[in-house]
Order: structure tokens, then sequence, then C-alpha cells
């Protein structure tokens, strides 16, 4: 036993030592190290968001040279179970901010008083229509997407076919066979294209259009990556995969994306949106309750809605910025899509229904 | 002991203890009725029927399919066969992730069956039952070849000689031999598919569900901790039984055998009914492993050449995705895999030696809860940390450590599972010789036991080296700054539309594998005469 023992120790100081010197290699990658220890004078603050989160690297020094504190980004899973983990640990948050609750999960959030009020500097150039939380100020909005449904170009070209425009145009037998969605359980566009159907047809008339969609032929696989790179036809994985899906429902973003993100870039878009189908996502940031630098988040907020970051988002997250005076980039006024007025739902009422309209649109369409 | 169990109380007990407690209690009071509500809801009885039942069926067909393939790696020399050993045993480490998109180019649309019979098995039960083959199929050919391989054939030869039918033979020799080890496989196998998570949420669609993937949408998308926790402790009960009964077929496959070097047991296949079984087995392995893989690479070449290889150097081509380029990535997950392997070799090997050195009943019920991480989904456990890591000394939640630690938990089982059989061979009489001849316990350790097992531990470093690296699960829920992992990366590439997105994830995908392959083909010469499970 006693060699087991002094075994153990020597391997726990070797294993130790070891950690120490890859924590030595690892903390110059940008802003390791073991965190959370800032006090309140910190010249750091911590953003805590999801997966999707990005900034360019000179916004982020910008904001340090304007306020003098160092932006620290921790991500963690999707935008429901990032937000899921910060409910989880209320009161004693892993950072100042948290950036990426939309309006889908906004009650889930206020609920649960995850947020400090805070009214951000600059919130006179944000449109009142997505300021959800206008009397207490506890969430600033940041950004809007609009998940629609993209088209594939040339087949419809290829066929002479007019594309859909509406959600009323997918249940045609037209366009028999030819659209993918997500699981409305699981996926966020999934859910966005079912709460769209719900703000246009209502609650007492999406489960007949669903029933219409289904006669029609509609595919539900489980995640956006499954139903754009593996079944829609106009996307560069679709095109390899052999997919035969015309219609997918995706983001009104997709469409510049795809030309930025080709080799070489093509004149125009190979996929459009079908401007008719579209539910508006908002995106919030708000001060964590319990933050350790609270100056420092504020400053932050301010700082989202700020010109230089807004400006930014579009070509890092693909979506479109809130503050009026921001000049959105060429790429998307050239290949993007205008919502043609975006549905929305209140978000009490996503809150209170969302359960039940998930399950009636489980058992009706997947089972 | 001491260091494992301190290991596995702080970084797995505990931490899924509150999480379960945070959903079973209310008002401090324990709510056991919550059982009785949610298992009698018809969705969530349908999750469990599917669950056992397509764990059962997986079970079935990887054991028809790759009990022929343990037969043709252990009795037949033929060239290639170390690589073709590797090979089978990437799937079994890469992310599901990355191996959904490559199966579904097999059995979906435009896909080989498509092509010749125009069959199409997505989003069919199918689907999932042949990528659970495919991921498996290793954990056959290793656990009853590596066995197969050392039985000695002559015992069935004796048998032949002395008027048994060659059926009788194999059933009266050879068969009584091999059951444990089928046994066990079968038992692993059962546990891998009834946990199953990418592969049912991926090829299965959304109208299959098992209970991984219950408990990730309850925890994760819909934060129901009640129904969680139930769900949780069912698979949990699940998860020890079967472990329970592994632990019992793989104690009795440990009674004495007498065994000999494989090298001597293979030899080259004669006459047309082995050349046949050999011919048959190279060709399942090429359709069902080969080829899903083959698509990655076909799909990560493409536009022009190695474009998009060479766009995972440039981090401006990645603006919208990474602030690094996504090359980094593979340091980075170089780097986690290290620390994880190091942390798993230190508890594993501890635990393991502990466990060669005592018995009873605790020490047993020890080593199974050593397995059970396997069986505990990925999202308990990284929710569990963030509830529990959260004050000083422990506060680890937005520490790097997290992520190497999530991964150890996952190398641990199998560093025990290949260390703990040749411990046990160790001849303790040698160690007492030692002693008797003045040496400390630590220098007999170092001269006697050490010599002796460094081959496995260089085995087990590899296997749990692999597993760390392909970790997808738990990473994904850990905060982390900015520095994905390989795994990580794939996903957040496959999530965004554009051509150089995707081109990218594959091309990844492809280093990702060529990375698992090497690390398994050094693996492959350096296997220990009597190498464990795995």
């Amino acid at each position: 036993m006693s060699t087991t023992q002094k075994a153990a120790v020597a391997a726990v100081a070797a294993a130790l030592g070891l950690t120490a010197l890859a924590g030595c290699g690892s903390s110059d990658d940008s802003a390791s190290g073991s965190g959370s220890t800032e006090g309140s004078g910190s010249k750091t603050v911590t953003l805590v968001s999801h997966d999707s989160f990005n900034a360019s690297k000179d916004v982020l020094k910008e904001f340090t040279r304007e306020t003098g504190y160092t932006v620290k980004v921790l991500k963690s899973g999707d935008a429901g179970a990032a937000l899921n983990q910060e409910i989880l640990t209320k009161g004693s948050p892993r950072g100042d901010v948290f950036f990426g609750v939309d309006n889908t999960l906004l009650s889930r959030a206020l609920d649960n008083g995850l947020f400090t009020p805070y009214e951000a500097k600059g919130l006179d150039r944000v449109p009142a229509d997505v300021q959800l939380d206008a009397d207490k100020h506890r969430v600033t909005p940041v950004d809007t997407g609009d998940i629609c449904v993209n088209y594939d170009k040339k087949y419809f070209a290829d066929r002479k076919l007019a594309p859909p425009k509406t959600f009323a145009d997918l249940a045609k037998p037209a366009y028999k066979n030819l659209l993918v969605t997500e699981n409305a359980a699981t996926s966020s566009p999934g859910l966005g294209f079912l709460l769209g159907t719900v703000a246009t047809f209502g609650e007492d008339g999406y489960q007949d259009y669903w029933k219409k969609l289904k006669d029609n032929g509609v595919k539900v696989v489980d995640g956006w990556e499954q139903a754009y790179n593996e079944e829609f036809s106009g996307s560069a994985g679709g095109k390899k995969a052999k997919a035969d899906r015309p219609l997918v429902v995706s983001y009104a973003s997709s469409p510049p994306v795809e030309v930025l993100y080709a080799d070489p870039q093509p004149k125009t878009a190979p996929t459009g949106v079908a401007t008719g189908t579209c539910f508006r996502q908002i995106e919030f940031a708000g001060l964590l309750d319990g933050a350790k630098n609270e100056a420092g988040g504020k400053a932050l907020l301010d700082f989202l809605i700020g010109k230089e970051f807004q400006e930014d988002m579009p070509l890092t997250m693909f979506v479109s910025p809130v503050a009026k005076d921001a000049k959105v980039p060429e790429l998307f006024t050239k290949f993007g899509a205008t919502a043609d007025k975006p549905a929305t739902v209140a978000p009490d009422a996503i809150a209170k229904n969302r359960e039940q309209w998930v399950q009636s649109w489980s058992s009706l369409v997947v089972k | 002991m001491a260091v494992p169990v301190a290991f596995f109380a702080v970084f797995f007990a505990y931490p899924v203890a509150a999480i379960v407690g945070r959903g079973l209690k209310a008002d401090g009071v324990w709510q056991f009725g919550r059982f009785g509500e949610v298992l009698a809801r018809p969705e969530i009885r349908d999750v469990l029927w599917f669950t056992l039942w397509q764990a059962l069926a997986s079970t079935a067909l990887t054991l028809l399919i790759a009990l022929p393939g343990a037969y043709v790696f252990a009795r037949f020399d033929f060239p290639g066969k170390q690589v073709l050993r590797a090979v089978v045993t990437v799937p079994f480490v890469l992310p599901t992730v990355v191996v959904g998109t490559a199966f579904l180019a097999l059995l979906g649309r435009g896909g080989l069956l498509d092509d010749l019979w125009g069959v199409r098995l997505d989003t069919t039960v199918w689907a999932i039952l042949l990528a659970h083959v495919f991921f498996n199929y290793a954990v056959v050919v290793r656990t009853v070849g590596g066995l197969w391989a050392q039985l000695d054939p002559r015992q069935e030869e004796a048998a032949r000689v002395l008027g048994a039918s060659r059926f009788t033979a194999w059933r009266r020799v050879t068969l009584p031999a091999l059951a444990p080890a089928v046994a066990a496989a079968a038992l692993m196998v059962f546990l891998f598919t009834f946990t199953s998570f990418g592969v049912v949420q991926i090829l299965g669609g959304p109208g299959f569900s098992t209970l991984e993937v219950e408990i990730y949408r309850q925890t994760a998308q819909l934060l129901a901790l009640p129904t969680a926790a139930v769900l949780t402790l069912v698979q949990f009960a699940a998860v020890g039984a079967i472990l329970t009964v592994h632990a019992w077929t793989v104690r009795r496959r440990e009674r004495a055998l007498k065994l000999v070097d494989p090298a001597q047991t293979a030899r080259r296949p004669s006459g047309a009914g082995q050349w046949a079984l050999l011919g048959g087995v190279l060709v399942s392995v090429l359709l069902l492993i080969l080829l899903p893989l083959a698509v990655l690479v076909e799909r990560s070449l493409g536009g022009s050449g190695l474009a998009y290889y060479r766009a995972l150097t440039s981090a401006d081509a990645n603006s919208g995705t990474f602030l690094v380029a996504p090359i980094e990535a593979i340091g980075n997950s170089l780097r986690y895999a290290l620390v994880a392997t190091l942390i798993a070799l230190v508890v594993g090997g501890l635990a393991a030696a502990a466990l060669t050195r005592r018995a009873g009943r605790l020490v047993r019920g020890f080593d199974a809860l050593l397995m059970l991480p396997l069986g505990v989904s990925a999202v308990t456990v990284g929710f569990g940390f963030l509830i529990t890591l959260d004050k000083p000394p422990l506060d680890l939640r937005t520490s790097w450590i997290l992520v190497p630690l999530a991964q150890a938990l996952v190398g641990v089982p199998f560093v025990v599972r290949t260390m703990l059989p040749v411990l046990r061979a160790v001849d303790a009489r040698l160690r007492e010789a030692a002693a008797v001849l003045g040496a400390s316990p630590l220098r007999a350790w170092r001269e006697v036991d050490f010599p002796l097992v460094r081959r496995a531990l260089l085995v087990a470093a590899g296997f749990a080296f692999a597993v760390s690296l392909g970790e997808f699960g738990a990473t994904v829920f850990i905060a982390r700054p900015d520095n994905p992992t390989l795994p990580v990366a794939v996903a957040r590439l496959l999530g965004r539309s554009g051509e150089l997105n995707y081109g990218q994830a594959m091309a990844l995908s492809t280093i990702l594998m060529l990375v698992c392959a090497v690390s398994l083909l050094l693996l492959e010469r350096i296997r220990t005469d009597r190498s464990g499970e795995f």
C-alpha cells in the first residue's frame, strides 16, 4: 500500500507540474488563464455568450482603447444551452455581460431575474419596435436576424418556375416535396419558422397550415446543419451531397454568406430569399445580476450598440445592426434581401405557449 | 486509491449528484413522486422503449458483422493487417458530428445504395443501426479478436483428431473459452448504443429519440431539470446494471486460460472457404468503414485541390467564424488532449494499481464506478460542473482546465481497462523477491512493475489521447475562451453557410481522422502481448 501512496504522491506532483506547464503554454492564447479572479476595480470585463458570437479583433481593441477595459469572451454551447447555463449560475455569474438571448427565450431570462437594469447610452438610435423591455431596460437589443425560406435559384430558373414568396405559397402543389425544415423542438431556425406560421395563421390556423405542408411533402430534419448542408440543393455542401430539396428554412443573410465564402466569389448569389416567409429574431444583451465588474459591463453594453460594433456585426455574425446610423456593408445590400413585414410573436406569448405549440407541431408533423 | 476516489468524487459524483438533486428537490424536499409522473408520460415511454430495442438490435447486428472480422483479424495473416486494424478503430474515436455527414453520403440520397439499388436509408432506423455497427466494429474486433488470437489452435485440432466434427470442436473447445469475451464486447456495444446521442440525432432525424437525446433536450433546451433528473437516474440504473454484468464477465474472462503468442496462431488463409471468409470480411470493412471515411476525404478536396486546406491556415478567410486561423484548433486540441491524457493516466493508472492489489466487493464496485462516465450524458456533467465548481478553492468554471478534466473522465475507463489485465498478470513473487533483496517499495515498483507494464501504459496513453481528441459533448458545454478544439471547430464551420466553410469543415475532419489514425497505428506497433480489452 505504501508503494501505491508514494507512487501516487509522485504522480500527482508530476501531473500538477505538467498541468502548470501546459497552463503556461496556453495562457498566451489571448485570454485564457484561470479567470473570474477579477475584483471590482479590474480592467477586464467578461462577456458570456453562445458559440456563434464573434467580433473583429480590431473592434475589441478599439473598446479597450476607448474605455481601458479588456474584453474576455466565454462561449458555451448554442443559444439555448448558453442561456440555461446562465440561469443555473444566477447570482454568481461567470461573467459581467451576457449576449445572445433572443425574443424566443427572452421571457425565460427575465422571469429568472438574470439581469440588472441599465439603460445603455445611445439607445435613442435604436428603433422602439425592437426594444422589448423598454420600461425596465433589463436587456438591450443588439441585432436582428430574419429566419426565412431560402431557395435554390438554379432549380427554379431551370424549370421556369417562380420561387415561392409567402407562407401560403409553400403549401401549393407546384412546390410539392421541395421544402426541408428543422425540428422546432431542437433547432432555433426550426422554432422561428413555426412561430412565423403561428403569427401568420394565428393560434387556430397554424395547425391546419402544417397539415397542408405535410401533405405537400415537407421534410423535417433535426438541425440546420443537416437541412442546409445535406438536404438543400442550393448550398455548397448540398451540391456535393447531391441534395434534392430546393427550399430550406435558413436565414435572410445566408445568400450573402454563400457569396462571401465562395472561391472565387460569384457575381450573383446562388440562393435567394422568400421574403414573405420571415420570422424576426432580435438578440439582446444584459448586465448580469451579481457581475463583478459592473462599471466595465455597462461600458461594454454601451459599446455593443455603438456604431463601431454595430457595423462590424454583419460580417462577423451575419446579423443586421439595430442602430439606425450603422451602415450595412455592400455585400448585404447587394446580395441580401429585406424581409417583407417579418412575423413576430410577443415574448410572453412565446414563453406561455411555446411548449404546447412545439408539442402539437411534433405530433402533427414528426410522428 | 485516494487520488482516483477523490478525482471521481469531485469531478464526477458531486457535479452529477448536484444537478440531479436540483431537479428532484423542491423547497428542500425530495420529490420522488416525479418518477411516477415522468415515467407515465407516453412520449417518455416511447423514448425508453426505442432506446432499449435499438440498442439490442444494434448489438446483435454489430456482433453478426464484426465476429467474422474478429476471427479474421485473429487467425489470418495478410498484408496490411496492422494498418487495417488501426483504421477500423478510427470511427470509434471520431466525433459523431463528423461521421454523421460521411455516413449520410453512404446511405442517403445519391449515396452508394441509392446509386446501385435506389435504396435510401437516411432517417430510417437502419441508418442508426448501421452507424452503430460502424462505430463499434472495433470494440468487437479488439475485445474478441484479441483473445481469439491468443487461444491455442492446437486444442481445437486435438478435438478434431479425437473425432469431433469441425463445428463440434469449435462449439465445445473454442466457444466456451471465447464466450466471456463475446459477452464483454456485447455489453460494451450495448452500453455505447444505449447511450447513443449524435448518431441518433443526425441520422435518425427528429422521429427518433434515445434517452440520452431526451436528457440533452430537457436540460440544454428546455431547462426542465426535474424531467432530466428522472431520466438521468433511469439511465444511471440501466448503465449500472450493464456495468455490473460486464464486470462479472470480465472477471470470468480473467480466469486462467492457457494463452499463446498471437503471432503463432495467425497464418495465411488456405483453401477457398478461408479466402472467401477473408474476402467477405474485407468487403464489409470496405463498405461499412472505409467508404464513409473516404467520402470525408473526397469532400475535403475540391474547388482547386487543396484550397480548403490552405484556407484553414488563414484567419482572414474566416473572419466571420474565428478570431484565429482554424489550423490553430489542431494545436489547442493536441494541448488539451495531452493534459487530459496525463490526468487520465495518473487517475486511471493509480486506480488500476489499487484494483490489482485489493479484492472485495467495495473495490469491484469502484471498478464499475470508474466506467460510469461512459454512460452519463455529457450535458449532465457539463451543467453539473457549472453549479458545483463555483466556489474557491475550486472555482474552475471559467478555467481552461475544465476541458481536459471532462475529457479525462472519458479517458480513465480506457486506461483502467487496458492496464488492469496487464497489472494483474505481474507475478507478485517478483516484487517480493525484490523486497527481500532490499529494494524499497518505490524501487521495486520502478524496476519490476514499471518495465513490465510500460507498453500497456503507452497503449493506454494512446487510447486516452485519441478519445480526448475526439471528445465533443462535454467540451462544447464548457465555457471556454476562444480556443476551440478540432471537433468544436468542425461543428462551428458546419454551422455556417458557404462553400469555404463547408470545405474547411471537411478538411479539418480529415485532419482529425488522420491524427487519430496515426496515434492508433503507433499503438498497433506497441501492442502488448496481453493487451487489455481495447
